[in-house]
């Protein structure tokens, strides 16, 4: 399939649920909690895609990606509550202020080969929600006071550019740098790609993901408070991303909305939440080890169905 | 023309000294091949030229300049492309997005696809298999691929690191016809061999290194016809 004609498609495919979505809201067919649902997906879509844009593509294994959430968050709070000014540019702000945050981690750990930036982002996590818990300018750990700004129309548009940007990225020239850094950094280095700035620069843009999903998910809550950024939340992002297949993005979607759903529903019942989420992992990691989708990609799929014989050669 | 002086460097990993006060030139046009026992220094020789390590101590020099401690990919630049030890393809791409990323620094696209379609002439293998991921390649395939790969980069100098490991004496055969072929075409070829007769025999001159310095050098017939050579290295008759 032609890329061009794949994006327009992508882009119907995109109006149409916006479209659908907006209108149950609209019409009152869906409640409050529904299209509080909706709003949340899309919010652990973004954060999902953006992680999957360090792991799965680039090989880095960041296990803090709640900080830069957190960052966000926070930041894109102050915007609005504090000074006043547009959700839009809260937004942008949350999202620039994490992307900064992101180099200044990403740059002394990701210049050295192996498992830094684990550390490292473990670390950085930790620190941020001490930092806040210990600001009484934002409230501490009793938490800070946030308008329900956040609409379906906001998380829908701010879903669809994240994944119209990691998208581009990874099938460009880039894209295709920062997959050899994953597959082999000694090799890369001896093309002569330089694996350093492609390592950072996949960072700091899952950095700038995550900062928008920040946004979007403090104006979703009426207050947020440093205990909802704790190392559980990274956990939850990475499992999205390891559950869904490493390296494929259609899965990171995927395992985003299943598992999100799986745990709005089970809310009211703590114990047999983790019970369920414990089981739909190990039933994942049994009957599909390398993710749901594996490294494919929903597309291939399509490709699969028109070239029937032969066709692509996938690895297993 | 002297393409490549190497003058007395030395190169640690931590605390351990894997190479001595070595120097070696490599002239333009030549074929030079380093032999040694395991563990001599052969690689990391070659990691050094191509920027992987860091010399402490000495110079190294390309077409003139400088180019010790310098950045890997700045020396890729220059025109040193590395084959690395065993054959580091990237798996889960396809054999073309290999050759592609060996291109990675070149602008020139007419040129890029011109060498895509020689580095399939040389191995007719490597076309029937381009939308193979190159994991699922044989190790001698992979071999290939990597070779290819380094065309794509269109080198200068290229540093081969035991491009006959683990192949079957047929496979090993064109891989050296192959040497023999990018020579002839201009590109000047550093090769590291276990198997020296066969380094040798395509070789115009070769060094011997032994715990991390260089102990013997000189033209391969002097080193093939020398005994220490042939006791050590050639199966000694
Ligand atoms: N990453 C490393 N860390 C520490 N020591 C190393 C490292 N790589 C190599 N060495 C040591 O440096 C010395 C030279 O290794 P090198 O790989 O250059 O040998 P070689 O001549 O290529 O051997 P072979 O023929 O077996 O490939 C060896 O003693 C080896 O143990
Ligand atoms: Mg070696």
């Amino acid at each position: 399939m032609k890329k061009s004609k794949q994006f327009w498609l992508f882009i119907i495919a995109a109006v149409l649920v916006y479209a659908v979505v907006q209108f149950f809201i609209a019409n009152g067919t869906m409640n409050q909690f529904y299209s509080n649902t909706f709003i949340f997906i899309a919010i652990n879509i973004i954060l999902a895609v953006s992680l999957h844009l360090v792991i799965g593509i680039t090989g880095q294994f960041s296990i803090g990606h709640a900080g830069f959430l957190a960052v966000g968050a926070y930041i894109s709070a102050i915007v609005t509550m504090k000074l006043d000014l547009p959700f839009i540019v809260a937004i942008i702000v949350g999202g620039m202020v994490a992307a900064l945050a992101g180099l200044i981690v990403g740059i002394p750990s990701l210049r050295l080969k192996g498992d830094y930036l684990a550390i490292a982002t473990l670390g950085f996590a930790e620190i941020i929600r001490i930092v806040f818990l210990n600001i009484d300018y934002v409230g501490g750990a009793a938490g800070m006071q946030v308008s329900h700004l956040t609409t379906w129309t906001y998380a829908f548009v701010c879903l669809v550019i994240t994944i119209i940007v990691i998208v581009n990225f990874t099938n460009s020239r880039h894209g295709i740098a920062a997959i050899s850094v994953r597959e082999n950094e000694i090799a890369s280095d001896a093309m002569g790609i330089n694996t350093t700035y492609y390592k950072v620069a996949a960072f700091a843009i899952g950095s700038f993901f995550a900062g928008v999903a920040g946004a979007l998910y403090s104006h979703n809550f009426y207050i947020i408070q440093p205990s909802q950024f704790g190392f559980l939340k990274s956990f939850d992002i990475l499992i999205f991303v390891v559950l869904g297949g490493l390296g494929s993005l259609s899965g990171a979607v995927l395992s985003a909305i299943l598992l999100t759903v799986v745990s709005t529903y089970l809310q009211g019942y703590p114990e047999t939440r983790m019970i369920i989420y414990s089981l739909v992992l190990i039933l994942v990691m049994l009957y599909r080890p390398k993710g749901l989708m594996g490294t494919m990609e929903i597309t291939d799929y399509f490709k699969l169905w028109r070239t029937p014989k032969g066709g692509d050669q996938h690895g297993k | 023309m002297t393409m490549l002086k190497v003058e007395n460097i030395d190169v640690f990993y931590g605390n351990i000294q894997a190479l001595r006060d070595v120097s070696i030139t490599v002239n333009q046009g030549e074929i030079v091949s380093l032999i040694g026992a395991n563990g001599a220094g052969k690689s990391t020789l070659l990691k050094t030229l191509s920027g992987l390590l860091k010399p402490k101590k000495g110079k190294i020099e390309f077409l003139d300049k400088s180019i010790s401690g310098k950045q890997a990919q700045s020396i890729v630049k220059a025109g040193i492309s590395h084959v690395p030890e065993g054959r580091r393809v990237f798996a889960n791409l396809t054999v073309e997005e290999n050759l592609e990323l060996g291109a990675f620094l070149r602008k020139d696209k007419q040129g890029i696809h011109q060498d895509m379609q020689k580095v399939y002439e040389i191995f007719p293998r490597l076309l029937e298999r381009k939308k193979q991921h190159s994991g699922t390649l044989s190790g001698g395939e992979q071999q290939m691929l990597a070779m290819g790969r380094a065309i794509m980069a269109k080198p200068k100098l290229v540093l081969l690191d035991e491009p006959s490991m683990g192949l079957a004496p047929l496979m090993v055969k064109t891989i050296f016809q192959v040497i023999k072929d990018i020579n002839n075409e201009g590109t000047t070829v550093l090769l590291v061999e276990q198997n020296a007769n066969m380094a040798l025999s395509v070789a115009n001159r070769g060094y011997v290194i032994e715990t991390g310095r260089v102990v013997l050098s000189g033209s391969a017939l002097e080193l093939q016809n020398s005994e220490e050579v042939k006791l050590a290295y050639l199966g000694g008759h």
